[in-house]
């Protein structure tokens, strides 16, 4: 009994240790981040150009690029996702091609984001010569997130309990009028919270954008969807491994990786934060 | 009757906007490979799988991508050995052992880790962990396979923990009920009822944690060297399949034979990534545990 | 047993989930202004039955129907019809309360909204009505903005049949109603039917023999698919023409 009791004993250790190790990881590592940057963070700092070979100055362009570069993902993404999320689990026949096409989709979600890239780069700049530009970038963007934001959504509106639907269809009020008035407004939370997920991850992704959108550096905020941008993970990228002052622009270099880490952890927070206030709502 | 029209012209919208979305994403497979094929013209398939010399700016250039794609496996598998016990102990500990409210922080912590842009990661790889690696083991260069697995497997553990976790869960009260009232432990239980019973998503979990290791880039163009060579230890560089294409696609003239074989590169990782998906898929849905009996 | 009186009648009915024959040749005349009731064991096709008249089973996939089933002289299977008409004039109520996640006021508008009842003054009139009819306005007129999901069970379900009738339904079907409900909510119930159907033909499916026969004019026994024996429900339950019949009200099987 008390070799069994031993074990168990051992084996809790090493779980605990396992976890902890991870949330040690994850609070060292933000730590760290946060210690190094902060100093580097002034109002000057975000609301400025790069100056000198952007080695003093801030990252205005950059976090601008990122906004622009997010809410078009999210433009194309959403309605997309949606509508096709709505199609598929609410009007078509459920049977093998709606299976082949959802496998289909979850496997596009999990499809590297430099393959990603390469298709924008294959359809965007160079099959439509758009060139590289925001258009091009959001539109990479979007794609990549489109998997993810039809996923969640077909799960939202499963989520919705058939009963719901059966008795709006009961009172005799018609399939779009139920998807609209009973169906939507329950998935609602959900769809957002994958909606959220999805801004986050286009924030933060880098591959995608290199051969579609970012530029190194540019002289003049972009005055069109034509024009290329900088954006925050390509400056952090740049400024990291390009040019010859990369020990020089370290603080620089950590201000804008905070400034990155806290918008998109800003952004997963308020997901998750969504998410866990439906759970405890939810009474069906 | 005018009611019945609008109704179907809203579902054919819907359908409409689908099949756009799918139209789309399967146009991501056809410009890949119309864009990868034509380097086949110039060097054969299996020259370029298994050929070991990766010289693209060469003259004559040498598109052999073995060594790239040893790259790509040695530092996934190198991952996985660290991320696979991390994983998935720590989905044990939050589905099974943790108390309620440490529970409650673990899993937003995760999920936030899941969410870290993979360039900051590079860049703490890179500012923090090389110099250190180096100082260390006293190496020529902390931008190695070490460096690299390390970082890609704080990446696959999420998704290891995470998908680990949801089956873990969703294993039913009844089966450790049985074995509690068997006079089990709850190690026993844990060891030999719950972790077999939600073994495929557990699986599943790890292939998917794989696949998100294989087709990361940031973390390997930034830490993991850059050595087109066929490492001899794991302080070696590297140079995996997402960091060629990632470094060398800006320099490839448009349409030139390099140009076309990164996208044949990422042919190769998209089907790698796509067999990892599949399978995960398979097994979740082959192996699922049929529920507790209803009556 | 055909009466002058019918508002539904089915005409050899046969109905398929996939290959599965769930009616065969089922044929019935349901009376206006009646209740009948549907009994049988489980799996036997009488909730089919009961979706059957208002399309409901429309909704599954991979389903087929034959025959016909008469409305008031059209059958609603015919090409053309829409059953979201057919469902304005034959209400349901399920066998769990499904209240929507919503107000009590907007759970029982719902419906009328849709069909262009926007007057705030026509709403009011028939929420009270409706709940009136519900015997649930005593109990929640005071607080008809609090979520219809505070309410207990029984409630929910008289909430439910209150929303069915705020369409002013021609028939209210009911699905086994009272079977996720404790006695006292199923007694309620059960006086409710016994007022509603003064106003409305009233079609109950239920697992239980003793509500059937407390509550319906006629009863409808079913065995595996087909209709065994319909009868005014004093008869059926009293001296049943068909052996099998017998055997299930005395508990023989089922």
């Amino acid at each position: 009994m008390r070799w069994r009791y031993f074990k168990q004993h051992a084996f809790f250790a090493i779980v605990r240790l396992a976890a902890f190790s991870i949330a040690a990881a994850i609070g060292a590592f933000l730590v760290y981040i946060l210690v190094n940057g902060i100093g580097a963070i002034s109002w000057e700092f975000l609301s400025e150009h790069p100056r000198e070979s952007m080695t003093k100055g801030g990252i205005m362009p950059a976090i601008l690029g990122t906004f622009y570069l997010t809410a078009g993902a999210i433009i194309i993404a959403l309605p997309l996702g949606v509508a096709s999320a709505i199609y598929l689990s609410e009007y078509a026949k459920q049977g093998p091609v709606i299976r082949i096409i959802r496998v289909g989709v979850n496997c596009l979600a999990g499809v590297p984001s430099i393959v990603f890239g390469l298709f924008g780069l294959g359809l965007f700049v160079v099959f439509l010569q758009f060139g590289s530009c925001i258009l091009s970038g959001a539109l990479t963007l979007g794609f990549l997130i489109l998997p993810t934001i039809i996923g969640a959504s077909e799960e939202a509106l499963k989520s919705v309990p058939q009963t719901f639907r059966e008795a709006s269809l009961g009172l005799g009020v018609s399939k779009w009028q139920t998807i609209l008035r009973i169906v939507l407004p329950n998935a609602l939370p959900g769809i957002l919270t994958g909606s959220i997920l999805g801004i986050g991850r286009a924030a933060g992704e880098t591959a995608p954008i290199m051969f579609t959108a970012a530029a190194f550096f540019t002289a003049k905020l972009p005055s069109s969807i034509f024009d290329e941008v900088m954006a925050l993970p390509y400056h952090v990228y740049v400024l990291a491994t390009a040019g010859t002052y990369i020990e020089e622009t370290r603080p620089l270099q950590y201000g804008t990786v905070l400034v990155l880490v806290a918008l998109v952890l800003g952004v997963d927070l308020i997901a998750i934060i969504i998410r866990s206030y439906i759970r405890k709502k939810k009474r069906w | 009757m005018k009611r019945k029209i609008k109704e179907t012209i809203i579902k054919n919208i819907f359908l409409f906007i689908a099949l756009v979305s799918i139209v789309i994403l399967a146009l991501i497979v056809i410009f890949l490979f119309i864009e990868g094929i034509p380097v086949f013209k110039v060097v054969s398939i299996k020259d370029f799988i298994f050929g070991i010399e990766w010289y693209p700016t060469y003259d004559p250039p040498s598109f052999g991508i073995w060594s790239l794609i040893v790259g790509s496996f040695i530092v996934t598998l190198c991952a996985s050995v660290i991320a696979i016990p991390l994983g998935v102990l720590s989905a044990v500990y939050i589905a099974e052992i943790a108390p309620p409210l440490i529970k409650e922080v673990f899993k937003p912590v995760v999920e936030l880790l899941a969410g870290l842009p993979s360039v900051v990661l590079g860049f703490f790889g890179m500012a923090v962990m090389a110099p250190w690696l180096q100082a260390t083991f006293d190496i020529p260069t902390g931008l190695n396979i070490v460096n690299a697995s390390m970082l890609l497997a704080l990446m696959a553990v999420p998704t290891i923990a995470s998908i680990s976790e949801d089956a873990l869960y969703s294993v039913p009260q009844e089966f450790k009920e049985a074995s509690y009232a068997l006079g089990a432990t709850r190690f026993e239980t844990i060891a030999r009822v719950i972790v077999p019973a939600a073994l495929s998503g557990i699986s599943t979990a790890v292939i998917l944690g794989m696949a998100r290791a294989i087709g990361e880039t940031m973390v390997v163009l930034m830490v993991a060297g850059g050595a087109a060579a066929i490492p001899e230890s794991i302080f070696d560089s590297v140079r995996p399949m997402p960091a060629s294409i990632a470094a060398e696609m800006g320099e490839a003239p448009f349409r030139s034979d390099h140009y076309h074989a990164l996208f044949a590169t990422g042919i190769i990782l998209f089907g790698l990534t796509l067999s990892f998906n599949l399978i995960a898929d398979y097994v979740s849905h082959k192996f699922k545990e049929v529920g507790s009996a209803t009556l | 047993m055909r009466t002058n009186d019918s508002i539904i009648q089915t005409k050899q009915v046969n109905f398929f989930y996939g290959t599965f024959k769930a009616l065969i040749d089922v044929t019935m005349d349901f009376e206006k202004n009646k209740v009948t009731a549907l009994i049988g064991p489980s799996g036997c096709g009488k909730s089919t039955l009961l979706r059957l008249l208002n399309r409901m089973n429309d909704l599954i996939d991979g389903t087929r129907v034959e025959g016909e089933v008469i409305f008031e002289g059209t059958n609603i299977y015919d090409t053309g019809i829409d059953p979201v008409d057919i469902r304005r004039r034959i209400g349901m109520v399920f066998q769990k309360p499904n209240p929507f996640p919503k107000t009590i006021f907007d759970n029982i508008t719902y419906g009328p909204k849709l069909n262009g009842v926007r007057s705030k003054d026509a709403q009011e009139t028939l929420v009270q009505q409706s709940l009136e009819q519900a015997s649930l306005w005593e109990e929640v007129k005071d607080i008809l903005n609090r979520s219809a999901m505070t309410l207990s069970g029984g409630q929910q379900q008289r909430l439910c049949i209150a929303r069915a009738l705020a369409m002013r339904p021609d028939v209210l079907l009911m699905d086994e109603p009272t079977s996720a409900l404790d006695p006292i909510s199923t007694a309620k119930i059960e006086e409710l039917i016994a007022e509603l159907k003064r106003n409305y033909t009233i079609i109950i499916v239920t697992h239980n023999m003793q509500q059937a026969a407390r509550v319906s004019d006629y009863t409808g026994f079913f065995y595996l698919g087909k209709l065994i024996e319909f009868n005014p429900t004093e008869k059926l339950f009293t001296k049943p023409d068909e052996k099998q019949t017998e055997e299930y009200i005395t508990g023989r099987f089922g």
